[in-house]
């Protein structure tokens, strides 16, 4: 037992200096994200208005989710966005890389540079800009549909239904530039000669992207969707700003996203502090889902990829 | 067969161009704006070209918000943040990759598992442990948590694995240098370009951070930048073109940096995805 003793004490010694190193990290993660993400799912469970006494309520913050009909018009919305700001951001990217990495196209670096810019740029200040741009009786927007002769649309407010699609609008236009990049790096990495191949063939340009890029680029698109599927699920700058920092989303809550609607019951505003976090921690139930159904379906293509290629 | 290739040439530049316009379009806006006066912002079609009321927006700018100053805070919170993570990020992806001691699988699992935890699941008890700590209004909330940063360590292991000699190290310690002098005077100067990468996805992201710094700084003598443009939203709404000056000023400096650097900040950016 001594012996065992001494021997531990050696390697700490020995090694003490890695451990020195790698122990902030460790110790931080412990304090400010394992400890809060432990007892948010601990204060779930309670009624605490962050103040007195916290009362155990067991599911009772998960029941009352359920009937909570801003909660749905918030995960709703959230979804929604997610969703259809996801097809410009794929697709765009996709088809803005493989035009990139076409052998015709000089000033690569200055495209990709332009494409970036949002990147570096603060929401908050695009988003200054895009409700300049939303404006019903003078924005941008409004005068490029008026060129094709179409009404204009009322974004910001009206009956709240376009605060949506201003926000994807926005949303897509800042991200497209990162998933191209991204992309545009993951094709270089494929042999050229496979394009040159299916050239030969006579297959379009549609059916080399969905038939050869796409399936080679998997796990790189995955990465992307995941972090964006992140991405959207905290989305909040966008849609707070635009609707004049309004906590409730503008005009009946047609911008209203999870992450705002939690934050908004505590700790702006209201100090339902159980319910939000219940409200956290659905969202991160839904974040967990969604990441482990990309990665199944991924994996399953890829061995389905397999077994047509060793067939 | 000539003709079908300048015509491919001529669809696809012309893609490229229009996404490009369509990209730089809101910058071009956003700086045309603050040179406008209110009604040329309000007028339909839009103002497309630059006007003459810069100086004058200029005036309700600095009567309306202490620019220097959020500027200032911002520096104060995206450095301290960018040095701490740089730090502890090198420090721990150093012993990871050099140093085989006992557990170091078991840690190195942990850290990977805790960059798939969401920072969403503990929103709730980090602000009520923010304000338990008296570190409401205080930068420290914003500095000191976020530099553990599990993808730092992923990343700098990363680099040290391909770019450390074993050999230098141990020349290092027959010449009786300490581990701390060898990793300072050997090792960081060979890590330099991964300093560069991951300050600058870093720097990025600090200084566009809003949500947290919202929930933390509730004085307006701490605000941050994206605070400061916030407040000119809800409270000086009107004055469109005050706040573009005040956007277009706050952006700048940042965007200059990205020109003049474009490979390295995107590189940065997207350094976890392409060094899968």
């Amino acid at each position: 037992m001594i012996l065992k003793k001494n021997h531990l004490f050696s390697v700490l010694k020995k090694y003490k200096v890695a451990y020195v190193y790698v122990a902030p990290f460790y110790l931080l993660f412990a304090l400010f994200g394992l400890f809060p993400m432990v007892s948010g799912f601990m204060l779930s469970f309670y009624r605490w208005n962050g103040l007195g006494a916290m009362k155990f309520i067991g599911v009772q913050n998960y029941i009352n989710l359920l009937k909570d009909v801003l909660f749905w018009k918030a995960l709703t919305n959230t979804i929604y966005i997610g969703i259809i700001a996801h097809i410009p951001i794929l697709l765009g990217g996709l088809v803005l890389a493989y035009l990139l990495n076409s052998k015709f196209v000089k000033g690569q670096n200055l495209f990709k540079t332009i494409y970036f810019m949002p990147m570096v740029t603060s929401s908050v200040a695009i988003t200054i800009i895009f409700q300049a741009f939303f404006g019903y009786n003078y924005g941008f927007m409004n005068y490029v549909l008026s060129a094709f002769n179409i009404d204009p649309i009322n974004w910001l407010s009206g009956d709240g239904s376009h605060i949506k699609w201003a926000v994807i609008i926005m949303f897509s236009w800042k991200w497209i530039g990162w998933n191209m990049v991204i992309y545009l790096a993951g094709m270089q990495g494929i042999n050229k000669d496979i394009y040159e191949a299916a050239e030969i063939d006579g297959a379009n340009h549609i059916r080399v992207i969905f038939n050869i890029v796409v399936p080679l680029l998997k796990p790189i698109i995955l990465f992307t969707m995941i972090q964006s599927t992140i991405g959207m699920f905290n989305l909040f700058t966008e849609p707070f700003v635009l609707t004049g920092n309004n906590w409730n989303g503008g005009t009946n809550n047609g911008g209203l996203t999870l992450m705002m609607y939690l934050l908004n019951k505590a700790p702006q505003g209201g100090n339902l502090y159980g319910y939000a976090s219940a409200i956290a921690y659905v969202m991160t139930f839904i974040i967990i889902c969604i990441s482990i159904l990309l990665n199944k379906t991924m994996t399953r293509e890829k061995s389905l990829i397999k077994r047509r290629m060793l067939g | 067969m000539r003709v079908t290739i300048v015509m491919k040439k001529l669809v696809i530049y012309g893609l490229l161009f229009i996404v490009a316009l369509i990209m730089l379009l809101p910058f071009y806006m956003m700086f045309v704006m603050s040179t406008l006066a209110t009604n040329e912002i309000f007028s339909f079609p839009p103002v497309m070209i630059f006007g003459n009321n810069l100086s004058f927006n200029y005036q309700n700018m600095i009567e309306a918000v202490n620019l220097q100053k959020a500027f200032l805070n911002s520096m104060i919170v995206t450095f301290s943040s960018v040095i701490l993570v740089l730090f502890f990020s090198s420090i721990g992806g150093y012993a990871f990759s050099v140093y085989d001691f006992p557990g170091r699988r078991i840690l190195f699992t942990i850290l990977l598992g805790t960059m798939m935890v969401p920072f969403t699941a503990g929103v709730i008890p980090w602000f009520i442990m923010m304000s338990k700590m008296g570190w409401i209004n205080n930068y420290a909330a914003l500095i000191i948590p976020g530099s553990a940063n599990a993808f730092g360590i992923f990343w700098m292991r990363q680099y040290c694995k391909n770019n450390v000699p074993i050999s230098l190290m141990e020349a290092a310690r027959i010449d009786g240098c300490s581990e701390w002098i060898i990793f300072f005077r050997v090792i960081a100067p060979i890590l330099k370009p991964a300093y560069a990468s991951l300050g600058i996805m870093q720097f990025v992201n600090i200084w566009n951070e809003f949500l947290q710094s919202l929930l933390i700084l509730r004085r307006e003598e701490y605000y941050t930048l994206p605070l400061l443009l916030k407040t000119m939203v809800s409270d000086r709404g009107t004055d469109y073109g005050a706040m573009m000056l005040t956007s277009t000023l706050a952006v700048l400096p940042l965007l200059i940096c990205f020109l003049v650097a474009s490979k390295y900040f995107m590189d940065g950016l997207t350094a976890g995805a392409v060094k899968e």
